[in-house]
């Protein structure tokens, strides 16, 4: 690890002086500190006995860390109609099915649609960017009339299938694969490969900064998922949706929902952890070159 | 003609593998995204409360929004002010910290990004709410009463005065979310040979590398960032109806959206809220058109 560290260090250009890069990161250490006070402030919260909430002057540490607030929310969680393992499942599965058939079929798509050259590719790429724009709430009523014309209603499918269609993951996709040279392609296609194992071999490989930040994106929206009115069927339900109920019906207290915010945002965290050791440093020194 | 039609047919058959690849994702994107959007296009020159069909009415929708609805001509000036300022402010932000954190060691610049990208993740309005509350025990009031910058407590969230200001706040702190990320992304795609390549032709510091070898190479993921900072400043609404209330005090903080969502959900005449939102929509497609042109110099 130290090996490449160092190599690192030597390949970067001239003009890297030591002192800059101190300057930065207190730059950044000082705006991230600011940047973290409500995460922060939503953390000693959620460990706030009741009392401690509405103390004179408000206090950014907690006297007497308590469990309390979490207990609270999990015990009214297993008081509901299904097993709280249930919900759990359910975001569980939807988030791995969305995440996996995003990634799989966005990727391929931005691929064709980036270096493709095929008739009607630049209507598609124009649609994309078009749809994103289009934001209106009347989309969901007719997401709702077609789910219901095939009988989708209260089924995994009408979590999964809208999340895998979002325009965003194959847009990111798209315009990072557009940097990658023509040569490359052609060199690969001169080879006789075709375009699915230029696709898999090839480019997907030398983009992992932004296929991570894809799995990122799918993963956030996937796991943030709340049913509303495609699925009502208890048994049904994701995590977010019973969590936020059990942090505003009947416990409305702010410790609770802070707790329920804090538990929501572990996952994701972990994750952006994990994806991102995907990325090495020498990620982009491929030798690929136009 | 024949010729040419079986030419297009010809390019199509050869590129018959390119087409399989785009099928999963296109049908799906087609039966959930673009029916939906092409369907709900001319509901705005109809009369549609969801329960009964919707009933054409023409421009009528269109001639009270700009006429009768003194509303929606604040709402207007309210997104405008997001649109301009939360939108660039944020954009550079963007740009400025994903570049900053690409200078530092990974272990490091990883730990920024998501101390950065956080925010955009967390569900967290209570906390606003609490640091911005109007009673002495707020932490914002608390704190400006301590060092006797004020005497009084201020009414961050219903003083009309404040509550945009308070709004803008929230909303950049949470914007730097996938454009930010995408932007991180793309300074790690950049093959570093291009760097050494500069450097032998004298390139000496990290802002001339930025100017003459990043920023070249990162148009489209510049293109990426800047279709997201559209659609979040310009159907910036959600932060504002949790943090200040829905309505706003005096309507100071009620953006487009939020006026779409009050027809919508609230009123359900659907007729008039797509009205609405295809002004919106409209707007977005100028701005994007006039920022495709800015950054087109460095698009393929």
């Amino acid at each position: 690890m130290l090996d490449i560290e160092k190599i690192k260090g030597t390949s970067r250009p001239a003009g890297r002086k030591i002192g800059g890069t101190i300057v930065i990161f207190l730059f950044l250490l000082i705006l991230g500190l600011f940047m973290a006070v409500p995460i922060y402030l939503a953390v000693i919260m959620s460990f706030k006995p009741v009392h401690e909430l509405f103390v004179f002057p408000p206090k950014l540490y907690v006297l007497d860390p308590t469990f309390d607030n979490y207990r609270d929310m999990f015990t009214v969680l297993s008081d509901m109609w299904v097993p709280f393992s249930r919900y759990v499942f359910n975001s569980g599965f939807v988030t791995v099915c969305v995440t996996v058939m995003q990634c799989v079929f966005a990727s391929m798509a931005a691929f064709v649609l980036a270096k493709g050259k095929i008739p009607g590719g630049n209507f598609l790429n124009k649609l994309v960017v078009v749809s994103l724009l289009y934001q209106s709430n009347v989309i969901y009523i007719m997401q709702y009339i077609i789910m219901a014309k095939l009988h989708m209603i209260n089924t995994y499918s009408a979590l999964i299938l809208p999340a895998v269609a979002s325009p965003m993951c194959l847009f990111l996709m798209r315009q990072s694969m557009a940097t990658v040279p023509d040569a490359i392609i052609d060199a690969a296609k001169a080879d006789g490969a075709g375009m699915f194992t230029i696709c898999w071999k090839i480019v997907i490989p030398n983009q992992k900064p932004a296929l991570m930040t894809m799995v990122i994106f799918a993963f956030q929206s996937a796991w943030n998922l709340q049913g509303g009115s495609l699925v009502y069927k208890e048994s049904l339900k994701t995590l977010p949706t019973v969590v936020q109920q059990a942090a505003s019906a009947g416990l409305a207290r702010a410790g609770v929902a802070m707790a329920a915010a804090v538990f929501m945002l572990i996952p994701p965290i972990i994750f952006f952890m994990l994806t991102q050791r995907q990325v090495m440093e020498t990620m982009a020194y491929s030798g690929i070159k136009d | 003609m024949k010729q040419e039609c079986r030419r297009v047919g010809n390019r199509i058959w050869k590129n018959r593998e390119s087409y399989l690849m785009l099928a999963p994702f296109m049908l799906i994107f087609l039966m959930f995204t673009i029916v939906p959007v092409v369907i709900s296009l001319p509901m705005g020159f109809t009369d549609f409360d969801i329960v009964q069909p919707p009933r054409y009415v023409g421009l009528s929708n269109y001639a009270t929004l700009f006429l009768n609805d003194t509303i929606f001509i604040k709402s207007i000036r309210v997104t405008l002010v997001f649109a301009f300022v939360t939108g660039p402010v944020s954009y550079v932000l963007c740009f400025l910290l994903a570049w900053l954190i690409n200078e530092l060691p990974k272990r490091i610049a990883d730990l920024f990004t998501i101390i950065f990208y956080a925010p955009s993740l967390a569900n967290i309005f209570t906390v606003w709410q609490l640091i911005f509350s109007g009673d002495t025990y707020g932490y914002l009031n608390a704190f400006l009463l301590d060092w006797g910058i004020i005497t009084s407590p201020v009414q961050w969230l219903t003083d009309g005065r404040y509550v945009l200001w308070v709004v803008i706040v929230v909303q950049l702190w949470v914007s730097l979310g996938t454009g930010f990320l995408a932007l991180r992304a793309g300074f790690q795609n950049i093959d570093r040979s291009q760097y050494e390549a500069g450097a032998i032709e004298g390139i000496s510091n990290r802002w001339q590398e930025l100017i003459y070898i990043t920023i070249p190479s990162m148009g489209p993921q510049l293109m990426f960032a800047a279709v997201m900072q559209i659609v979040g400043s310009f159907t910036a609404g959600t932060v504002a109806q949790n943090l200040v209330g829905f309505p706003s005090t005096d309507y100071q903080a009620h953006t487009i959206m939020t006026h779409a969502y009050d027809y919508g959900w609230v009123r359900y005449e659907m007729g008039y809220a797509s009205a609405i939102c295809m002004i919106l929509f409209l707007a977005m497609l100028l701005c994007n058109r006039f920022i495709s042109k800015a950054l087109g110099r460095y698009m393929d």
